[in-house]
């Protein structure tokens, strides 16, 4: 038999009904596919015997019968999240130590439906970054190289943990969290399906907050299909999260597969960025054709202030960054720094944070304490919050006139090494983020789907922009996507 | 460069983040990056547009004004760097 950490949710999910094998031993063939993955520090937390027992209490579930899909699949966590009694650390030294008093309603969830925790998993500090390199772990690795090559490549951040593992075949699937491009940037990179959902789908309870208006978490996965099972589980309205939607949640599997002709799909000539690489715009093309090939009608739209989304988020964020990370103080949980005789508590909250928290979320705190004081609040905060409404508009018109989803790259490169971009100059490392973050700023769903590679073979992605709440009519439109670029491509193991 | 050392050093003193003054040329010179590249939305014109406040047009949901949670001291302070008698210590904060 395949090792059982291969395969996808849906395998796993059948297989089990039939009784092909169990939940205990996929869970087992995970754990050791993580034991001897180390190479790719996409791991910062095993919990192999919580997953046994997880698992094995899941095998008794699907005896019984009646079991929800999520029963018995074996999972990575981002470490972002909350997981009673589990280290969760948001990546962070500030947060050493800290085992939660509570679950994050997601992984409740998920845990309710019987699906197994596998372990934490690595990613940016706070979620603030784009290769994984600002995490206090050190970064993840791709499972992914250059061929000839033993550079190591970034899986993408801040989800790269969750990236690489999936990727790697660590566990069959693992959860993430999108602010700017988190989820589908680093699905792009390692050829693996992220979804940012809807912006109040997926409630944000006991997942560490970095900017609270863009935040959403999601799965990433093998496949379209797997998307789709998993997203059902991990949505749904929540009273402890006040801008959760109470909305009904969707059957979103029975979505893939569904017809999508006659399915208007807007190119936006906005997302035409100079220095892309060459590989880029013939992606899109495909993509286009694939589409077309489906049925569905393409054609160019307009979104005029697209240009100016980096920007605005490069403003906003850090502004709701530098009130969330402001809990960080050293009283309440996490570390606390020494202070010197004569100082005070004001010594006690400067030193704690200046010793517990990285350099690039020091300087995304202090742009954000910057921009809102007093005499700065109107030209740089204020100004950054008319210019996304205008970006939310663009959409709003081009959805009003009758499009059905956005085709877009997902980024605007295959995957880089570790230490090539951004050292010299932190815009660089921005614009990662340049397709995706006006998704997170509109609020909308967005999907990367693994749609080719790049002339290294390296795999690049093509995003889907859905209307709001419309995740199912997206995902279909991106299984019509998956099942044409059928992209195989698996990393050769090196790890 | 739109930021001095000194606007640099208020700028962690209001995020309580202790830097050395070492540290402040480069801190500056990043914090310039950042805001130069934003410099580009004072091209945008956004005269009479309302500042987007929220993501999702919704209304707030009101709950039963009920104790829901409590009782629960050891939990919260369980994380704590310092806790005595059922409270968070922290060094002398009145004169």
């Amino acid at each position: 038999m395949t090792a059982l950490n291969r395969l996808t949710l849906a395998e796993a999910r059948d297989g089990l009904r039939r009784k092909d094998f169990t939940s205990a031993e996929i869970t087992a063939d995970c754990l050791e596919a993580m034991e001897g993955a180390k190479a790719l520090n996409a791991v910062t937390c095993p919990t192999p015997e919580k997953a046994m027992e997880m698992a094995k209490a899941a095998d008794v579930r699907l005896a019984a019968g009646d079991a929800p899909d999520m029963c018995g699949l074996p999972l990575g966590i981002k470490d972002l999240f909350c997981t009673e009694g589990v280290q969760s650390q948001a990546a962070s030294n500030i947060l050493a130590g800290f085992l939660p008093p509570y679950e994050s309603t997601t992984t409740a969830q998920l845990w309710r439906d019987g699906a197994v925790m596998l372990g934490k998993l690595n990613m940016d500090e706070f979620a603030m970054g784009s290769s994984n390199e600002t995490s206090a772990y050190g970064p993840a690795i791709s499972p992914w190289r250059r061929p000839g090559s033993n550079a190591p490549l970034t899986p993408g951040g801040s989800s790269g943990g969750s990236a690489a593992a999936v990727s790697a075949d660590l566990c069959l699937a693992a959860t993430g969290t999108d602010t700017g491009g988190s989820i589908r940037q680093p699905a792009a990179f390692t050829g693996i399906v992220g979804v940012k959902p809807t912006y109040g789908r997926v409630s944000r309870r006991g997942i560490v907050a970095f900017a609270s208006s863009l935040d959403q978490a999601g799965p990433m996965t093998k496949t379209v299909r797997d998307a789709a099972i998993m997203l059902r589980a991990m949505a749904g309205h929540d009273p402890l999260d006040s801008t959760s939607a109470d909305l009904p949640v969707p059957d979103f599997e029975a979505a893939i597969g569904a017809d999508i002709r006659g399915k208007v799909i807007g190119l936006p000539r906005e997302y035409r960025v100079e220095g892309m690489p060459a590989e880029i715009e013939p992606l899109w093309s495909k993509g286009r054709a694939m589409l077309e090939d489906a049925g569905a009608e393409v054609r160019e739209i307009s979104l005029p202030h697209t240009k100016y989304a980096l920007p605005a988020y490069y403003i906003i964020a850090p502004a709701e960054a530098s009130s969330n990370l402001a809990r960080y103080d050293g009283v309440r949980y996490g570390a606390r720094a020494k202070i010197r005789p004569g100082e005070g508590i004001t010594a006690l909250y400067e030193r704690t944070r200046a010793e517990g928290f990285g350099a690039e979320v020091k300087a995304r705190l202090l742009t954000g304490a910057y921009v809102l004081s007093a005499g700065y609040y109107d030209a740089y905060y204020l100004r950054a919050q008319k210019v996304r409404a205008l970006i939310k508009r663009d959409f709003e018109e081009a959805f009003a006139a009758g499009v059905d989803a956005i085709l877009t790259p997902a980024t605007p490169s295959a995957a880089f090494a570790l230490g090539e971009v951004g050292a010299d100059d932190p815009v660089a490392m921005y614009l990662n983020d340049v397709f995706t973050v006006t998704v997170n700023l509109a609020g909308l769903p967005g999907v990367s789907v693994p749609a080719g590679t790049d002339a290294q073979g390296l795999p690049l992605g093509l995003q889907l922009i859905g209307r709001p709440w419309e995740e199912a009519d997206m995902l279909s439109i991106a299984r019509a996507i998956e099942e044409r670029a059928a992209f195989s491509a698996k990393p050769e193991r090196w790890w | 460069m739109s930021v001095d050392q000194e606007t640099a050093r208020r700028a962690a003193h209001l995020a309580r983040i202790r830097v050395e003054e070492a540290e402040l040329p480069a801190l500056a010179a990043r914090l310039s990056a950042i805001l130069d590249f934003a410099a580009q939305l004072s091209e945008v014109d956004v005269e009479g547009v309302e500042p987007m406040t929220s993501v999702t047009p919704m209304a707030l949901k009101m709950r039963d004004d009920v104790v829901t949670d409590g009782g629960i001291r050891e939990k919260i302070l369980a994380n704590a760097p310092d806790a005595r008698q059922g409270f968070f210590a922290v060094p002398k904060v009145v004169e």
